[in-house]
Order: C-alpha cells, then sequence, then structure tokens
C-alpha cells in the first residue's frame, strides 16, 4: 500500500506538513500544493526535515503551477523534490493506493 | 492636515491559497485615496506577496502583484519587510519585485519604498498606529 499525502497548508505557519511528516510512511509521496509550495524550496527552515524524510524513503513533489504564481522558480526547488504539473498530480494519484490530503 | 492618522497594515498571507492579500490590498488602495499617514508591514507568509515574475496563468486566478508597483503613485511608500521572514523561507530581497516612489521634498528622486526590518522594529512601527489592519 502506498500513500499520495498532498500538502496545501504553509509549513511556515500551520503544522501540516510535520503531521504528515510523521505519518508518511517509505513509498509515499508528498506533494506540495497552494500555500504549501514555499516549502519546497532551498535554504527555509523546513528544508531539514524534508531531507530527513527522503532519507526515510518518503519521495517529494511540488506542483510547477503553484510555484510560477507565486514567482518561485522551479530550479530553486530542493534535490530531491520533483516538480509536475496537473497531469502529473493526476499521474501521482493514480500511482498510488490513497490519497490522504493534510487540510 | 491635522486629523491625518497612521494607519498600519499587518500583511502576514502567502497570496492566492486565501483572499486575505487581495483584500488587504484592495482595502490600502481604497484607504490611500483619503491621504493618510500609511506604513505597510509583510511578516510570516506575508513577504511572498511580493516576489517578483509571478505568474498566475496555471492557476486560473488573477495576478494582482503587478498592482504593488503602484502604491507609490499613492503615497504609500512605507512598506516594511520582515528580514527573518524572507531568510526563514530562503528567500532574499532580490527575490521581491522593485516598490519605489518619487520622493517630492528631494526634486522628486526615485527611492525604494522596501525597508527590511527587524521584529524589533516590527513593534515599533505596529507602536505608531492610530488605525491597526491585520489580515
Amino acid at each position: 500500500m502506498s500513500t499520495l499525502h498532498t500538502v496545501n497548508k504553509s509549513p511556515f505557519e500551520r503544522n501540516s506538513l510535520d503531521s504528515c511528516l510523521s505519518v508518511a510512511a517509505e513509498g509515499a509521496t508528498v506533494l506540495l500544493i497552494e500555500d504549501a509550495v514555499g516549502g519546497a524550496l532551498q535554504n527555509t527552515a523546513v528544508a531539514p526535515a524534508l531531507s530527513d524524510a527522503m532519507g526515510k524513503g518518503v519521495k517529494f513533489a511540488v506542483l510547477g503551477e503553484d510555484l510560477r504564481a507565486r514567482g518561485l522558480s522551479a530550479d530553486r526547488v530542493l534535490d530531491g523534490v520533483s516538480v509536475v504539473d496537473y497531469a502529473g498530480f493526476v499521474q501521482l494519484a493514480c500511482d498510488h493506493d490513497n490519497v490522504q490530503n493534510w487540510l | 492636515m491635522s486629523d491625518t492618522k497612521t494607519f498600519v497594515y499587518m500583511n502576514r498571507k502567502a497570496p492566492y491559497g486565501t483572499v486575505y492579500a487581495l483584500e488587504s490590498l484592495e482595502v490600502v488602495l481604497i484607504g490611500a485615496a483619503f491621504e493618510q499617514d500609511v506604513k505597510l508591514v509583510f511578516m510570516d507568509d506575508g513577504v511572498y506577496q511580493l516576489t517578483k515574475n509571478q505568474d498566475t496563468d496555471g492557476i486560473g486566478m488573477k495576478n494582482f502583484s503587478k498592482t504593488y508597483s503602484a502604491l507609490g503613485d499613492y503615497d504609500v511608500n512605507q512598506i516594511y519587510v520582515c528580514e527573518q521572514s524572507l531568510k526563514d523561507r530562503g528567500l532574499t530581497l532580490d527575490d521581491l519585485q522593485e516598490l519605489t516612489y518619487e520622493d517630492e521634498d528631494d526634486d522628486w528622486a526615485e527611492k525604494s519604498s522596501i525597508h527590511l526590518v527587524s521584529r524589533d522594529q516590527i513593534a515599533e512601527i505596529v507602536g505608531t498606529a492610530d488605525v491597526l489592519l491585520n489580515f
């Protein structure tokens, strides 16, 4: 069983990402969308938490459309975070058994 | 004008995910018509509002970021950005759009409206407010 976790709240404002990472298991993917996309950048206060999770086998993706809307360049995201478009979002949902939304 | 008041707008939300940023900007523009002393503070996720190169075509929402550059023409030229909030988000001043105004007291020289500030300085700015509006 693998789960796609979607997080749409800013990790600098809410604990949604923290909670998500505490539950996300090896083989899961965490997709950052909407106000959460800032958490995908390099050199942020939450970058170490993402790196730790990657070390445990959790994959990460971020929605490119939401990055661009906020003026955040795709080449600023952390190594290991893949930038996907809406079609990629759908593909991720199909590739996992469940989708958990951390609203 | 003796009845000028200091309006401080606190902006703490990222744009697009919620409507706070757009609502704040609209209130600022409406208020600008009344020739008051206006200060805008951007802290926490509010700093994302001022990033340059915003492109909302992909999310089907109105890109209101260009409106910030008009604020200088409305004498809204005291814009304070929390330096720590930028740092926490991996951002620097270079990631923000340039916001300028023409200083009528200095031969209309073009000057930056943006000032990087500490939390202590934000406390001082809030302390000057006759009217404090939070978004």
